[in-house]
């Protein structure tokens, strides 16, 4: 039974569908978002924590592009950190401690009032598919959807499955209902899936802890937003707390080792390496004498604590007992134990660089169902399947973010290209040109293209326009105001704690030194005073210059490989000359240019300059010459 | 805009004459750099196709050989791009000193196959030809790969993978320090980093010290042996040759009026140069007077003195000796059963004794001794050519000077403290450039690192 037509139909209310419907409603699609609990929209399953690093730069991107986890993160926020400030700024991650309930509250309450959005409690248990062609969904109910256009944003709650200890059911996160027959549908659609698993550690009450034994952990001093337009300026902040496992835990974590969830054969899922359950640690890194943990808030009107660093699928009773040992927490009263979750997830080497499905066109898909972890990544991509969608619908090319543009063309490259055998984690170190996709400059390289894609506002963009030519005009003033050796000048400069000028040396050249500042030059030489985040790009852009003219450089090779253009219907099983590996990975993946066949791992230089001249042939062929 | 490439265009070994082809937009440009006419002018300033008659020369101006040089403009050329042929003398010595050149000057070495890539794709080959075209790159690639792996039996390729592997754990190091920073992980200090970057360095500069004795062993040492007549050259030769005397070829002139042979001394691949013209007689080396002198160490690596032990010096021994500074050479002795006349303390100051050796070819009696100095100079204390290892190809020498510049710049990086993401950059592009030499890329690898020796995660 057709209840209702929409363009886009949203599976998931979680950071990945919350962003998705956002920007379809907002880009003027009629959207539906199907959610299996109104009351766990946005909800954080797992740590109570948005940004970190690279994650903090995929947050400061969603955000320049018109999306909402920044602004709701700083509304949430209860403890702003920025990290790895001694590292780069390539590097500094910002950081906030989330209040869940409230991030939760914050996102219900824009969806409830989008424009172009309706939000309902649904079961999805069918996708809709006719001639290749995604026409809806069906609801448990019997209730037919239909759409040009449909996202998947289904978390971990496909045939999603609960293990610890003996305890196992059929689950989404928290006891959530998961999604036992959507599998089923996607699988006669001809989908391609992965079975997954992740974990997170046992909630403690706050009352039972003692804090006393830790180490405290505040937030900055200074407060810092997410979001470029957020305009909060103080803020309330509470500590998390630092403390450590010892020997005694890892005996008795390893005397029950047999019952984890992780051992005794319970878990078929993929695991990532780089969250590791505490019973994982204790068996890989044998001889680490401890392990840090983090005790976190989870929000402000709520005794619960995560505890950061120990999640587990061990039994409750052994979480509790192993807790108990450590300093801080020997009193420690467990109010949800610590559990693992297995879920299925689609091969993302089945989506284009927009997320669509290469077989099955206007199906999108986003966030841990395309096999990544993390709030973060799953917004990014719930972002750009948003887009997409509306980009597909209104007749458009699609919207690709490249590798040198954002960490978020990073990580869908990355997962269109290479594909991804456990949850995909973003990183600094998979971003080859770090130092150009800095944090601070999210807004200067993302800004104007989603202005373009229309979802950057005219409050967003003038603000940006703004803070744009104000750097512009500044970086333009300094090169030109030059600074004679004359006593007097000498004399400010080596106030500023800098050795004298030999020369008549421009205000720019002056800020190459690693101790001069804005604010110093400004002091001296009398110049405008500038908001922090200006004064602070431009020492960016003038002290990291070599550097970034160096990954300028190595773009621009890049990207003459990415301008070569492969047709979408290439047999590479044809392509006799190529190994058969690479010949069958390209196949699956079909890359769009030579550059990112390039990046399938196992191509050959030799096999991408025999595809070079296959392509040349065909060009010729095609041309009759 | 495509790179510019070069590449020895003619079969390795020895013809006649060899050619070194370069190809890209900057080709004339690098030409230009390296040729010249000898009444002073350039390619470009000839017209396209026009064989022009110059000399190479290398950067400090000097003058590498003699050569023909053509400028194809593209599109119509063997590429279809521009096109420089350089033909030389076909001794690989000539044709990798060029090719060195053409790399000094930004051309970047051509890959397997990568010529008939490009013509075929600048529509230089019609479709016919497609099949073959890709079989030369896969054959040829697969080529390149087992000269690299077979290199040394190997020895090049663990040397570099072990440098690259220290760098690389300091990557690793970094990396999980900036991507977990909130992560019970050792910090690395700027101390520690650089002195991982040194001896990195120190690795790449042996390498490359020893790039020296890969040429030696691939192309020969360049030897002049001069001395007034009667000092005992020929028989000082004939003495070291013995039976092994193996002229394996003669390669007519390379600069001036002079003429090389190759021999093997114990293992030691010499090239004599030699006056040309009188080669064929018995006592070639014999005639070779002071006059001579000069135009035979122009090009040579090592001089190889010989004095007359059994006279005081006369003014042409004097002027000889005096051609010698600043030049490696060893001074030979000879008549070592006669009495001695030399003033051996005067000469051991001023060459230093290590250089000096007493023979007499005669007895033979420290002839050993200078087949061993022999050994020494070319192989470096290690003595022997098992134990070392060689960096016997250009490209490969033009990959480790890239990774030399990338540790430099990373080295003065910690140096003035300039944060870990900046260091990062140069680090894995010193890494890169040594992948590309045993065939390894990072891709996936430094994650794949972190995870293992990292313990990290909620």
């Amino acid at each position: 039974m057709i209840v209702d037509n929409y363009d886009v139909i949203v599976i998931g209310a979680g950071h990945a569908g919350v962003e998705a419907a956002l920007a379809t409603a907002r880009l003027g699609g009629k959207t539906l978002l199907a959610t299996l609990s109104m009351d766990n929209i946005a909800f954080m399953p797992c740590n109570p924590s948005v940004g970190g690093s690279a994650k903090g730069h995929l947050v400061r991107e969603i955000d320049a592009l018109g999306g909402q986890m920044g602004l709701a993160a700083d509304e949430a926020c209860i403890q702003m950190r920025l990290l790895n400030t001694g590292k780069g700024y390539a590097v500094h991650a910002l950081r906030a401690q989330a209040d869940k309930p409230v991030y939760h509250i914050i996102m219900k309450q824009v969806l409830e009032n989008q424009e172009n959005l309706d939000v309902k409690q649904l079961m999805i248990d069918k996708l809709l598919v006719e001639n290749g062609q995604v026409v809806g969904v069906e609801a448990e109910t019997g209730e037919i959807f239909t759409a040009s256009c449909v996202i998947l944003a289904t978390g971990t709650y496909l045939r999603g499955r609960i293990v610890y200890g003996e305890v196992s059911y059929n689950s989404g996160p928290n006891g959530l209902r998961s999604s036992m027959k959507l599998t089923q549908s996607l699988q006669e659609c001809g989908l391609e899936l992965m079975r997954f698993k992740t974990g997170t550690p046992a909630r403690i009450d706050a009352r039972s802890i003692d804090y006393s034994k830790m180490v405290p952990q505040f937030g900055d001093a200074q407060v810092r937003n997410f979001s470029f337009i957020s305009k909060i300026t103080t803020r309330k902040q509470v500590p998390c707390f630092l403390t450590y496992t010892n020997n005694e835990t890892h005996k008795i974590i390893r005397d029950n080792l047999s019952r984890s969830a992780m051992f005794n054969g319970n878990i078929e899922g993929v695991g990532p390496r780089y969250c590791p359950s505490i019973e994982a640690k204790i068996v890989r890194f044998a001889d680490k004498d401890r392990h840090q943990l983090f005790l976190e808030p989870e929000g402000l009107r709520t005794n619960e604590v995560y505890v950061q660093g120990m999640s587990s699928s061990l039994p409750a009773e052994v979480q509790l007992k192993f807790m108990q040992t450590i300093p801080g927490l020997e009193k420690c009263k467990m109010m949800r134990a610590g559990y693992a979750i297995e879920y299925d997830c689609l091969d993302p080497l089945q989506l284009t660089a927009a997320l669509e499905h290469k077989g099955i066109s206007g199906l999108f898909s986003a966030g841990q169902s395309n096999g990544t972890s993390g709030y973060e990544e799953a917004a990014a991509q719930g972002l750009m399947a948003g887009i997409n969608a509306m980009q597909k619908i209104n007749g458009n090319k699609p919207f690709i973010l490249g590798r040198s543009d954002a960490y978020i063309g990073v990580l869908i490259d990355d997962l269109v290209t290479k594909g991804t055998h456990e949850p995909y984690r973003m990183m600094t170190s998979r971003a080859e040109y770090r130092l150009l996709l800095r944090q601070d400059n999210a807004d200067l390289r993302l800004t104007e293209k989603g202005r373009a894609v229309g979802l950057v506002d005219d409050e967003r963009y003038s603000a940006f326009v703004d803070k744009r030519s104000l750097l512009e005009r500044t970086l333009a003033d300094l090169a030109k105001i030059n600074i004679a050796p004359n006593e007097e000048n000498q004399k400010k400069i080596l106030n500023m704690g800098t050795v004298a000028l030999r020369s008549s040396t421009s205000l720019i050249e002056l800020l190459r030194r690693e101790e001069v500042s804005y604010v110093k030059l400004a002091e001296a030489f009398d110049l405008p005073p500038l908001p922090k985040v200006v004064a602070e790009q431009i020492e960016v852009q003038i002290k990291y210059e070599g550097y970034i003219a160096k990954q300028r450089l190595e773009v621009a090779r890049a990207l003459k490989l990415e301008s070569k253009l492969i047709p979408e219907n290439i047999d590479y099983r044809e392509i006799k000359e190529l190994s058969a590996e690479s010949a069958e990975k390209m196949q699956k993946v079909k890359p769009t240019s030579i550059g990112q066949a390039s990046r399938i791992s196992g191509v050959s230089p030799a096999d991408i300059g025999v595809l070079m001249v296959y392509l040349e042939v065909n060009r010729r062929k095609g041309q009759g010459i | 805009m495509e790179d510019t490439i070069s590449a020895v265009a003619t079969a390795l070994g020895e013809g006649a004459v060899g050619i070194i082809r370069i190809s890209g937009p900057r080709s004339l440009e690098i030409a230009d750099k390296i040729f010249i006419t000898p009444k002073g002018r350039l390619l470009g300033s000839y017209g396209s196709r026009h064989m022009v008659y110059g000399n190479i020369k290398d950067i400090k101006e000097n003058i590498v050989d003699e050569v023909l040089g053509v400028f194809m403009p593209g599109p119509h050329s063997y590429t279809g791009e521009d096109v420089v042929e350089i033909q030389c003398h076909g001794g690989i010595q000539s044709l990798q000193t060029i090719l060195r050149l053409t790399f000094a000057m930004g051309a970047r070495p051509a890959e397997p196959g990568e010529f008939t890539k490009r013509a075929f794709l600048n529509g230089r080959m019609d479709l016919a030809q497609a099949e073959a075209v890709m079989n030369i790159i896969k054959a040829r690639s697969q080529e390149a790969l087992k000269l690299a792996l077979r290199q040394q039996k190997g020895q090049l390729s663990d040397e570099i993978r072990h440098i690259r592997g220290e760098l690389k754990d300091v990557i690793v190091h970094l990396e999980a320090i900036i991507d977990y920073p909130e992560e019970d992980i050792e910090e690395l200090t700027f101390k520690e980093v650089q002195d991982c970057i040194f001896i990195g360095l120190n690795a790449v500069n042996n390498l490359l010290a020893k790039a020296h004795t890969g040429k030696i062993m691939r192309e020969g040492l360049l030897t002049a042996i001069v001395g007034r007549p009667n000092v005992g050259k020929s028989s000082l030769l004939n003495c070291l040759l013995k039976e092994e005397r193996a002229i394996v070829s003669e390669v007519p002139g390379t600069t001036r009026d002079v003429i090389q042979e190759q021999m093997l001394i114990e293992g030691v691949p010499l090239i004599l140069t030699d006056t040309a013209g009188i080669h064929k007689t018995e006592d070639f080396v014999e005639s070779i007077g002071v006059e001579k002198t000069k135009a035979i160490l122009a090009d040579a690596e090592l001089a190889i003195v010989v004095l007359d032990g059994s006279e005081q010096l006369r003014m042409e021994d004097k002027e000889i000796l005096s051609s010698i500074e600043g030049r490696e050479h060893v001074i030979i002795v000879n008549k070592g059963d006669l009495p001695c006349l030399v003033d051996m303390k005067a000469l051991e100051a001023k060459f230093g004794p290590q250089n000096i050796l007493t023979l007499s070819v005669k007895t033979a009696q420290g002839v050993e001794e200078f087949v061993q100095w022999l050994k020494n100079f070319v192989y470096g204390a290690e003595g022997s050519v098992e134990k070392g290892v060689f960096v016997q190809n250009a490209r490969h020498e033009q990959l480790l000077l890239a990774t030399k510049k990338s540790l430099k710049d990373a080295l003065h990086a910690t140096e003035k403290q300039i944060p870990y993401d900046c260091i990062v950059i140069d680090l894995r592009n010193a890494i890169d450039n040594l992948g590309a030499i045993t065939g390894e890329t990072v891709q996936d690898e430094i994650i794949n690192e972190i995870f293992a020796r990292f313990c990290l995660g909620k």
